[in-house]
């Protein structure tokens, strides 16, 4: 039986096509997950619950963790060191969905933080979404390391669904009126900046020619099927169509991006090349 | 039996089995004055440890490089975890009045209830995040450690595993210190100017040093076996095991007076100003405000949240 041959990152390293590939979808999985988990780690004492905030803590942590194993996959690709790669790429290479970049809410964490708690929930659940597909592709994928990586990664983010798919749940079940209409707005936020997420910045077809991520093409209309399967079972229908904007699977960001980066990468930029 | 017998034999009773080394439980008959005691310490302790994550927070999503970025994640986790297993063990106490965790956080916010003067100091720097780590946890596990022996079992279990995670986090802190210490110029000043600005609230954390006797306080508190030392044995503990290592990492101490007896081995030391400690508890310290106000928001703020899941706990 023919089956696709795997490669390591250092084979993969020599063959330009296959090389593309690679670089493109880890920088998309890391950047999503690092500027993600930064917005996790805003909420970090400031949660609604006390349990929340262990739980948000705990979610942080994997993001960002993730984020760790994909930039570290690229800098042995030789593109350079992992936290320089989370640090100090400029908004503009970065290629996280614009979703993911959205502030929490109005203010900052450390002023004034009126964060939206449905808005974060129906966000993350979004992403949680998005990466599993991509995992489960990637399950499959030629390179070796990124299937192996997407294994051990695909039984965290089952974490991270359930926590979101339970909390939407409870929103609806549980709160009044007032709470299912925070439900709404968020799904509706949520999907109006929601184009560029499950989205590869047009490279679905190197992407499934090399076999880095067999099925790219595909996974777009299987995203919005496992969202639209969940929100219409529990009768919140999502608004149709979303807003195209910016894409920042191409490197199109909002002013939202910088702000952060400059916030995560402060103390690593106050000297370059030291130990920390 | 106890049961039976007259108010005053019941209170005779419940102190000889303290005397006994017995270990009470929740479910336990107690003293109203004992239930009063430990839930004021425990309260404190639980929400000192909620305000306690806000100083290290701030330096969460700024934290370096991606290692510390985990590693201070899992940290701040780790004392809002404690503030969690805390905040039940006070409201386990405080059922019989028909007050719980919002009650705490009420006190919290009007400031019936204070919290630790360390939390309400400002934290400019990344440094200043590795000097709690180091020496802020140092000094609670040297506190914590006493309450080990603590007679009210249901504390006590919860500080066994506080203390164990406490262990790490002085580890973190003293990492992030090395690597500041071994660091560039810059690197190093920041740490030296961290220490100096922390260095008087350290020697706070433990309260004021116990002149010819005791408060009614700690003597109660004694009697119940719920603390063992007083505030000087804790403080000399601190320095016995911190001052020669701060020294060592070439950081200077801002007390030229600090030294240790060769014979007795007690410390001296320039005593910080005890009237700025009164108003930091009291929440005039630098950041006390701001920080009660960034809670005290977004707590209000997640009422509806919380309103969804007590309505339908399974309890
Ligand atoms: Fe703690
Ligand atoms: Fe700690």
């Amino acid at each position: 039986m023919a089956r696709t041959e795997r490669r390591s990152i250092q084979e993969i390293k020599d063959v330009p096509d296959l090389r593309v590939a690679t670089q493109a979808v880890l920088f998309q999985l890391a950047d999503d997950d690092m500027v993600i988990g930064f917005r996790d780690q805003e909420w970090l004492g400031l949660a609604p619950h006390i349990e929340e905030d262990v739980a948000f803590g705990s979610i942080a942590q994997e993001e960002i963790g993730h984020a760790a194993h994909y930039y570290e996959l690229l800098s042995q690709l030789d593109l350079g060191s992992r936290d320089d790669l989370a640090s100090l790429r400029p908004a503009e290479e970065r290629r996280n969905s614009v979703l993911l970049e959205r502030p929490n809410g109005l203010g900052t964490y450390l002023e004034s933080p009126h964060f939206d708690w449905a808005f974060t929930i129906m966000r993350h659940y979004f992403h949680d979404v998005w990466e599993m597909r991509c995992l489960g592709a990637l399950t499959q994928s030629a390179a070796i390391e990124l299937g192996l990586a997407a294994d051990k990664i695909l039984a965290e983010k089952r974490y991270h669904r359930a926590h979101q798919e339970l909390w939407i749940k409870t929103m609806l079940d549980r709160g009044d009126e007032q709470s299912q209409e925070r439900v709404k707005k968020a799904l509706a936020d949520t999907n109006e900046w929601a184009a560029d997420l499950p989205d590869f910045g047009g490279q679905e077809c190197l992407f499934e020619e090399t076999r880095i991520v067999p099925g790219a093409s595909t996974l777009s209309t299987s995203f919005w099927q496992e969202i639209d399967a969940f929100t219409g079972a529990l009768g919140l229908p999502r608004p149709s169509g979303t807003v195209t904007r910016l894409n920042g699977r191409r490197g199109q960001h909002t002013p939202a991006l910088q702000e952060a980066l400059e916030v995560w990468s402060e103390v690593y930029r106050l000297e370059p090349g030291a130990q920390w | 039996m106890a049961q039976t017998a007259a108010i005053g034999d019941r209170d005779a009773y419940f102190l000889e089995r303290l005397d006994r080394g017995d270990r009470i439980e929740a479910e336990d008959w107690m003293p109203e004055d004992y239930r009063q005691q430990l839930v004021r310490l425990i309260a404190m302790h639980a929400v000192s440890e909620i305000m306690g994550a806000l100083p290290e927070k701030e330096w969460v999503p700024r934290a370096p490089t991606l290692y510390r970025k985990l590693a201070i994640t899992a940290k701040v986790q780790d004392e809002v975890g404690h503030g969690q297993l805390l905040i039940r063990v006070a409201e386990d106490l405080m059922r019989p009045w028909g007050k719980g965790r919002e009650d705490i956080m009420a006190d919290l916010f009007s400031g019936r209830l204070k919290y630790h003067n360390v939390f309400h100091m400002a934290t400019p720097t990344w440094a200043d995040a590795g000097i709690i780590g180091w020496l802020v946890d140092g000094a609670a596990v040297i506190t914590q450690g006493m309450s080990l022996s603590c007679s009210y079992a249901p504390y006590a279990r919860a500080l066994g595993r506080i203390v164990e995670e406490e262990g790490f986090h002085i580890q973190h802190g003293e990492s992030i210190c090395m690597a500041l210490a071994e660091g560039t110029p810059t690197q190093r000043t920041m740490l030296q100017d961290a220490l100096t600005r922390w260095w008087p609230a350290l020697l706070m954390f433990f309260g004021p040093p116990e002149k010819s006797q005791l408060s009614t306080h700690q003597l109660r508190n004694m009697r119940y076996r719920i603390r063992s030392k007083t505030n000087e044995e804790l403080r000399q503990r601190f320095f016995t095991k911190y001052v020669r290592r701060i020294w060592s990492l070439g950081l200077t101490i801002p007390d030229a007076t600090l030294a240790q007896d060769g014979v007795t081995k007690v410390w001296t030391y320039q005593q910080p100003d005890w009237d700025e400690f009164r108003q930091i508890v009291m929440n005039h310290g630098p950041r006390s405000r701001a920080r009660l106000d960034l809670r005290a928001t977004t707590y209000q703020e997640g009422t509806w949240v919380r309103r969804m899941i007590a309505h339908h706990s399974p309890a």
